[in-house]
């Protein structure tokens, strides 16, 4: 019988620690709505997505409202467009008209972001292709709930190269698209390598081919809650630290095993995985630094930020992975900087810079993550951050991200402000040593010889 | 048989169970099993109950509940007993 300890446990965690689902994630297969006339194609998608959808957001509400645990965000992730507008799209502005028909579903069924305007391109690009990823800036501009991503890389293809370059330059015009709002464009705009077909969380959510017609992920957060879980271990050895992470993970997963199941049965749709995920948000007391700070480091940044991390990241897994029948999607700890507000204020403090936060992607999942540079950074030298980190995914095997800002008009000193749960971001100074001699070679990066497994 | 957990903190006073249990009976909601205690003047039970033969949806007794508790002065929460149990057992 549950005992008054734990249910006074859970609804602490609730009220006090931001324990919450972050996100349901539909995804829906766009594959039997491709069509070579365009018309019929954006009709097929809208249609296709405010049928399936239709009751995801009150299925959401009722879930909540029964079981008393909030599900902040209900979303939708789709084939990546680019699977799908490869015939009836003939150049970008035909991909920005699905892009509109994306943002209409999205708005009709009442979910705040729609995932899956991307390109799997770790190889090479066809046309298609890039006519989709020459269309972003576009789409990001004239859109309100579209969310983009562009695969560059992966372990067992390389990284290709012309797509990083590529990438690098429509960051920058997305960037000026949306110069009138800080740049904000860029925060739906996530440039990857080894991305997951199942992820649910936003910018980088798309549906992978491999997922079936329709499928329940789910995220769930709770830095809070392990941050109040390590309070009582400091001084202790890391044993003790360690089981105290790795039993909190445990019950904040749970959460999300149980909504996915309930959102499952309730919509008639298969239950797809649990995204295990310790993801910030703005708001106080749900920030994974502040986890990092408890751990024992001044500021995060500062020395052992790194070693932290992983220990955290692996916990995390551990806890998470017995909580769960299907663990997917990223499932690592995130480290948005704009998202985190111990993040924030290190580097304001200038405890924080971008090398470390590169080193951080080593062993934790997302990447380099709404992290807002001058708006005066070359589009070579976003191409030459986004080639490190893809190089990092590339050969230590993991997904690894960027979600860069370059803010038109501001700098080192200034604050870009994109509001609500994207939050806002002090400028990082990069390094300004020029990369365009690397990054102007043609073609691609060849895949890592331990990638070579048969 | 479905369950539920109904968590009621705030001030004592007169008729807090009393008010409860009333809402209860009226939804046909069984009460499995309650305990209660008063501590420097704060009330806080929690009760077990069986929800499966109410009419009503679980949301919506969540909610009226929480209105009850509203109008009581105390503080009531009505969730499905899964999230508990998920969380607190292998």
């Amino acid at each position: 019988m549950i005992n008054r300890y734990e249910v006074y446990e859970t609804n602490q965690m609730i009220e006090q620690e931001n324990l919450d689902v972050r996100t349901i994630t539909l995804g829906i297969s766009l594959l039997d709505c491709i069509d070579s006339d365009l018309e019929r194609l954006n009709e097929k998608i809208y249609k296709k997505i405010t049928t399936v959808a239709r009751d995801l957001v009150s299925t959401g509400e009722a879930i909540e409202k029964e079981f008393g645990i909030p599900i902040v965000n209900k979303r939708i992730s789709i084939t990546p467009v680019s699977l799908i507008g490869g015939s009836a799209c003939r150049c970008s502005e035909d991909y920005v008209t699905v892009a509109k028909t994306l943002d209409a579903a999205a708005g009709n069924v009442g979910v705040n972001f729609i995932g899956g305007y991307s390109a799997l391109v770790s190889k090479y690009m066809t046309k298609s292709d890039e006519d989709l990823i020459r269309s972003i800036p576009e789409a990001l501009a004239s859109t309100e709930r579209v969310c983009s991503s562009v695969n560059v890389g992966s372990t067992r293809t390389g990284i290709n190269m012309d797509a990083v370059r590529l990438c690098g330059e429509i960051v920058k015009a997305t960037a000026e698209a949306t110069k009138e709002n800080d740049s904000l464009g860029c925060a739906k705009l996530v440039v990857f390598c080894n991305a997951p077909d199942d992820n649910p969380f936003m910018a980088g959510a798309f549906l992978g081919v491999t997922e079936g017609d329709a499928v329940i992920n789910v995220g769930v957060s709770g830095p809070g809650v392990v941050k109040h879980a390590i309070e009582k271990m400091r001084g202790r050895n890391f044993e003790k630290l360690c089981e105290t992470i790795k039993k909190t993970a445990f019950k904040v997963t749970r959460v999300g095993q149980l909504v996915a199941g309930e959102a499952s049965k309730r919509l008639g749709i298969p239950f797809g995985i649990v995204d295990l995920s310790l993801a910030p948000t703005p708001s106080v007391g749900d920030s994974v630094a502040e986890i990092l700070e408890e751990i024992g480091l001044e500021r995060v940044g500062a020395p052992g930020t790194t070693a932290a991390l992983a220990m955290l990241n692996d916990q995390v897994k551990k806890g998470g992975v017995m909580a769960s029948s299907y663990v997917g999607g990223l499932s690592g700890a995130f480290i948005p900087v704009s998202e985190d507000q111990g993040m924030i204020d290190a580097v304001k403090l200038g405890a924080l810079t971008l090398e470390k936060l590169e080193a951080m992607t080593c062993v934790c999942s997302v990447g380099l993550d709404m992290i807002a540079v001058p708006g005066k950074t070359s589009a070579a030298t976003i191409s030459g951050i986004i080639a490190d980190e893809m190089a990092i995914g590339m050969v230590n095997q993991k997904t690894t991200a960027v979600r860069l800002i370059p803010v038109i008009g501001k700098d080192v000193g200034d604050t870009a402000q994109f509001g609500g749960l994207l939050g806002y971001a002090p400028i990082i100074p990069v390094n300004e040593f020029d990369c365009s001699k690397f990054v102007n070679r043609q073609g691609r990066i060849p895949a890592p010889i331990h990638s070579f497994k048969n | 048989m479905k369950k539920c957990v109904i968590t009621v903190v705030g001030k004592d006073r007169v008729g807090i169970i009393a008010k409860t249990c009333m809402y209860l009976a009226e939804a046909n909601i069984n009460i499995l099993d309650i305990s209660q205690t008063i501590v420097d003047g704060y009330f806080n039970m929690m009760a077990i109950v069986d929800v499966t033969n109410t009419d009503k949806e679980i949301q919506d007794v969540a909610k009226e509940l929480e209105e009850l508790g509203r109008t009581i002065g105390v503080s009531i929460h009505c969730q499905r007993e899964e999230i508990f149990e998920k969380m607190h057992r292998l």
